[in-house]
C-alpha cells in the first residue's frame, strides 16, 4: 500500500496538494460561518449523483418524457426516493444560495478585495434558479409545461431580441421535442459545467484570501487551526443537517407547506397543450414575482417582468462599490431588507388571494384527480401505448365523459343535477337526468307516477303528455299486488338488457327472476303495445327495448334518435349527434361508456 | 485578437524588457490564429445548429379558414362553447395530422349572431375559461376577466386588450368555418403570429 501511494505521489505530487488542502491554515479557527463552501459543494454532488441516476432512465421527448418519469416514480426501484431527493434538494439549494448572498451582504463579505466572491455568490444564485427553471419542465407534466409557457412568454417581452430569444429557447415556434431537448441540455450539460466553474473559482479565491489574512494576522492571532479536522468536522455536520432536512422533505413534504401529499416529488398529469392547467402557479420562490406582475397590467407588464428585476439585479452587482461610500453598507442592508420584506409580503398576498379563489381551488382539485387518473391508467392492464400517456387520458371515459356531457348534453340533460363536471348550469334542464340511466333504480323511479312527469324524467319534454306518462299515471298507479311484483321483475329484466357491469353480480344471482321478467315485459304488462322487445313489431312507436341501455343501443340512439327503432318522428329536440356531425363515433362511445360507468378502475389494494 | 496576444505577451514576460520581442509577438499571433482556426469548425457548426430554430418555417395553418363545427352543436343561448381547432402540425421530426393545434370559443346569441374568439389570453398566453360563478370569461393565470362579447370586463386586469376575435363564416348551410390565428401576447396591438 505504502509503495503504491509513493508510486503515485512520485508521478503526481498529489500528497503535497492534499496536505495543503487539509492543513490549510484558517485564521480565527473553525467556524460554522466557513461551512458554506462545502455545503454548496455537497449539495451540488447530491444533485449530480441523483441527477445522473435519473438521467439513466429519462427520455426527453414529448411522447416519452412524462412516461419515463412516471416509470421512475412508480415502477422503478426506489425511483421515487431518488427523484424526491433531487426535487427537494433543488428547493433547498435555492434557499441556500439566497442565504449565501444575504450573508455576504450582511457581514460585508463584498468589501475589498472580496468583490469577486460576492459576484460569484450572485452568479451561483442565478445558476441555481436556472437549474430549477429548466428542470421543472423535464417531466413534461401539466405543471411544468404551463409554467414554462408563461416564462417563455415573459422572455419574449424583453426588448429587441425578445421573440428570437423565445424561439431559441423553445427550439421553434411551438413547444415540442426541441423544447425538451434544449431544456435538458441546459439542465444536465451547460449549467452543471458553469456551476462547477463557479465552485472552483470560489474555492481558489477562498484559499487565497485565507492565505493573505493568515500572513497579516499570524503575528497577533493565536487561534489558528488547520482545516483538518476541526473545520472538516463542522462541514460534515452542516452537510448532514442539510441532507437530513432534504430527506425529511422527501418523506413528509406536507410538513413543509408543500401541497403535495405523499412521499417523493409531485407529478402532475401529462402535458396537454389543449387543456390549460388552471392550477398553474410558479414555485413558491417565484410567487412574489407572479404577484408583483399583477400590478403591471397590459403593456406595463414589461416593466414589472423585465426592467425592474434587471434594475434590482444591476444594483446588487454594484453593491460592493456602494459600500465604499460612508453609509453605503448600511444602505445596502436597508435595500436588501426592503426587498426581502416586499417579497415576503407579495408571497403572502399571493397565497391569501389563492386561498379564497374558488376557480383556483376547484382547478387544483381537478388537476389532482387528473394526475391520479393518469397514473392509474398508465399502471393499468394496457400500459402506456406508443402514442404516449396523453392518449390514455384522451380515450378514458371517466376523464372525457363529463367534459363531453357538459359540452354537448348539459344544455338539456343533467347528470345527478349537474352538468357532469359538477357545475350546475345557469338555465334549468329540459330533458331527463341521466345519472344511472337504465339501471334498476333509474327505471323504478321512471315508472312511478310521482316521478315520471317531473323534470328528472319527462316533465319538460314533449313526452310530458305522451303515451308513456299516461300509461304510468293511469295504468301503473292502478296495478294490483301481483302486477306490482310483475313490474318489479320486468324492471329487472329490462335493466338486464343494458348489461351494466355494476349490476352484473345481482343479475347473475337473479337470473331466474329475469327470465320471468322478460315474459312480464313482453306479454303481461302491456309494454309491448308500444315497444318492441325481442321481436319485430312494425306498429310499435315507442323505442325498441331490445338491448335497451346496452352500449350498442345507446350509441345508436345518440347517433340518431330519429331512427324508426327509437323515437322515429316523435323525436323531441334531441340532435342526431353522429349524422349531424356534432360528435365522432369515438366521442359517442366515450360518452356512452361514461354514462354506463364502464371504465377501467384499479382493484383496491 | 492582437489585444489578446499582447496580453498573453505581457503575462508571459514578467521581467521588464526594454525592446518588444518582435519574434515572440509574431509567434503569439500565429498561435492565436492556429488555435482559432482549429476551433472554428466546431464553434461555427455548433452555433449554426443552436440557431436553427430561427429559420424553421412558420406554422402552415396560420390564417386559413378551418371548419370547426356544425351549427347544430352550438345552442343559440349566448353561452360560449369551446371547440378545438384540428389541423396538421409538425414537431421537429414528427408530423401529426388532424391534431388539436388550438382552441376557440364560439358563441351564438339568441338573435343568431355568431362570434369566435381565440382561447389564448392576450396577457401571457394562458387559456381563458368560463367562470364558474358569473357569466363571463376568466383567465386562471392572473385573473383577467372578459365579457362574453370578448371585451375586457375590468380595466385594471392584466390583459392589455380584449380577447382576440376571429373571422367566422357559415358555409354550406350549417358548417361553421373560422379563420384561425394567434396574436402576439402582452401588447395592446393585435399582431398575428402563427
Ligand atoms: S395569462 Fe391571462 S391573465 Fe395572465
Amino acid at each position: 500500500m505504502r509503495r503504491l501511494l509513493k508510486w503515485i505521489d512520485d508521478r503526481t505530487g498529489l500528497e503535497k496538494v492534499i496536505r495543503s488542502a487539509l492543513f490549510n491554515e484558517i485564521p480565527g479557527g473553525a467556524k460554522w460561518r466557513h461551512t458554506w463552501g462545502s455545503i454548496l459543494l455537497f449539495m451540488f454532488a447530491v444533485q449530480a449523483i441523483t441527477g445522473m441516476a435519473l438521467w439513466m432512465s429519462y427520455s426527453p421527448s414529448t411522447r416519452s418524457a412524462w412516461e419515463s418519469v412516471y416509470y421512475i416514480q412508480h415502477v422503478m426501484q426506489l425511483g421515487w426516493l431518488v427523484r424526491g431527493i433531487h426535487y427537494y434538494a433543488a428547493e433547498a439549494m435555492v434557499v441556500l444560495v439566497l442565504l449565501h448572498v444575504i450573508q455576504k451582504i450582511w457581514f460585508k463579505g463584498y468589501r475589498k478585495p472580496r468583490e469577486l466572491m460576492f459576484w460569484i455568490a450572485m452568479a451561483m444564485a442565478l445558476v441555481v434558479i436556472g437549474f430549477s427553471l429548466t428542470g421543472y419542465l423535464l417531466p413534461w407534466d401539466q405543471q411544468g409545461y404551463w409554467s414554462a409557457k408563461v416564462r417563455t412568454h415573459i422572455m419574449s417581452l424583453s426588448p429587441v431580441f425578445g421573440t428570437y430569444l423565445e424561439r431559441l429557447t423553445i427550439g421553434g415556434e411551438h413547444f415540442g421535442h426541441h423544447t425538451l431537448t434544449r431544456f435538458f441540455a441546459l439542465h444536465a450539460g451547460v449549467l452543471p459545467v458553469v456551476f462547477s466553474g463557479l465552485l472552483l473559482a470560489r474555492m481558489m479565491l477562498v484559499r487565497r484570501y485565507r492565505k493573505q489574512a493568515f500572513e497579516e494576522t499570524a503575528k497577533t492571532e493565536v487561534n489558528v487551526s488547520s482545516f483538518w479536522p476541526g473545520q472538516a468536522l463542522k462541514n460534515a455536520i452542516a452537510c448532514l443537517a442539510v441532507m437530513g432536512l432534504v430527506m425529511l422533505m422527501t418523506l413528509k413534504p406536507q410538513w413543509f407547506g408543500f401541497t403535495h401529499i405523499g412521499m417523493g416529488a409531485p407529478l402532475a398529469a401529462p402535458a396537454d397543450p389543449t387543456d390549460l392547467y388552471a392550477a398553474a402557479r410558479p414555485e413558491w420562490y417565484f410567487l412574489f414575482l407572479f404577484q408583483f406582475l399583477k400590478y403591471f397590467p397590459g403593456e406595463k407588464e414589461v416593466l414589472g417582468a423585465i426592467f425592474i428585476p434587471s434594475l434590482i439585479l444591476g444594483y446588487f452587482v454594484i453593491m460592493p462599490w456602494v459600500a465604499k461610500v460612508r453609509i453605503g453598507h448600511y444602505f445596502n442592508i436597508l435595500v436588501s431588507i426592503g426587498l426581502l420584506t416586499g417579497a415576503f409580503w407579495l408571497t403572502y398576498s399571493a397565497k391569501m388571494e389563492d386561498a379564497t379563489n374558488a376557480n383556483y381551488i376547484a382547478a387544483g382539485e381537478q388537476a389532482h384527480e387528473k394526475a391520479q387518473r393518469a397514473v392509474e391508467l398508465a399502471s393499468g392492464p394496457t400500459g402506456i401505448p406508443e402514442q404516449g400517456a396523453l392518449h390514455l387520458l384522451h380515450h378514458d371515459p371517466k376523464t372525457l365523459g363529463p367534459i363531453l356531457f357538459a359540452a354537448h348534453c348539459s344544455s338539456c340533460h343533467r347528470f345527478d343535477g349537474h352538468d357532469g363536471t359538477g357545475k350546475v348550469p345557469l338555465d334549468t334542464s329540459s330533458a331527463p337526468d341521466l345519472k344511472g340511466f337504465a339501471s334498476r333504480a333509474w327505471l323504478t323511479d321512471l315508472l312511478k307516477p310521482e316521478h315520471i312527469a317531473t323534470k328528472r324524467y319527462f316533465g319538460e319534454t314533449a313526452f310530458r303528455n305522451g303515451d308513456m306518462v299516461r300509461f304510468v299515471n293511469k295504468k301503473v298507479s292502478q296495478f294490483d299486488k301481483e302486477e306490482k311484483v310483475a313490474l318489479e321483475r320486468a324492471i329487472k329484466a329490462l335493466s338486464a338488457e343494458a348489461g351494466l357491469s355494476r349490476q352484473a353480480k345481482v343479475e347473475e344471482a337473479e337470473a331466474d327472476l329475469i327470465v320471468l321478467g322478460k315474459e312480464d315485459l313482453g306479454y303481461e304488462l302491456g309494454c309491448s303495445d308500444c315497444h318492441a322487445f325481442h321481436f319485430e313489431d312494425d306498429d310499435a312507436d315507442g323505442p325498441d327495448l331490445t338491448g335497451y341501455g346496452s352500449r350498442e343501443w345507446m350509441k345508436s340512439f345518440i347517433s340518431d334518435p330519429g331512427q324508426k327503432r327509437f323515437y322515429g318522428e316523435n323525436n323531441d329536440r334531441m340532435p342526431s349527434f353522429l349524422t349531424e356531425g356534432i360528435l365522432t363515433p369515438t366521442e359517442i362511445g366515450l360518452l356512452v361508456d361514461w354514462l354506463r360507468q364502464d371504465w377501467y378502475e384499479p382493484l383496491p389494494k | 485578437m492582437v489585444l489578446l496576444v499582447s496580453l498573453a505577451h505581457m503575462i508571459k514576460k514578467p521581467q521588464p524588457s526594454t525592446s518588444p520581442d518582435r519574434r515572440g509577438f509574431m509567434r503569439g499571433v500565429l498561435t492565436m490564429i492556429a488555435g482559432g482556426f482549429a476551433l472554428l469548425g466546431p464553434l461555427l457548426g455548433g452555433l449554426a445548429l443552436l440557431l436553427d430554430p430561427l429559420r424553421r418555417n412558420r406554422n402552415e395553418t396560420s390564417g386559413a379558414f378551418i371548419m370547426v363545427a356544425r351549427l347544430a352543436s352550438l345552442p343559440a343561448n349566448g353561452i360560449p362553447m369551446k371547440f378545438d381547432i384540428l389541423s396538421n402540425r409538425k414537431d421537429a421530426w414528427n408530423h401529426y395530422s388532424n391534431v388539436p393545434v388550438g382552441s376557440i370559443y364560439l358563441r351564438r346569441t339568441k338573435n343568431e349572431h355568431l362570434a369566435a374568439f381565440n382561447i389564448i389570453c392576450p396577457h401571457a398566453g394562458c387559456f381563458v375559461q368560463i367562470d364558474s360563478q358569473k357569466p363571463q370569461f376568466n383567465c386562471p393565470c392572473h385573473e383577467s376577466q372578459f365579457h362574453f362579447d370578448g371585451t375586457k370586463a375590468n380595466p385594471n386586469n392584466p390583459s392589455p386588450r380584449g380577447m382576440d376575435p376571429l373571422q367566422v363564416e357559415i358555409r354550406n348551410g350549417d358548417e361553421i368555418w373560422v379563420q384561425y390565428q394567434s396574436f402576439k401576447t402582452g401588447i395592446s396591438e393585435r399582431i398575428p403570429t402563427s
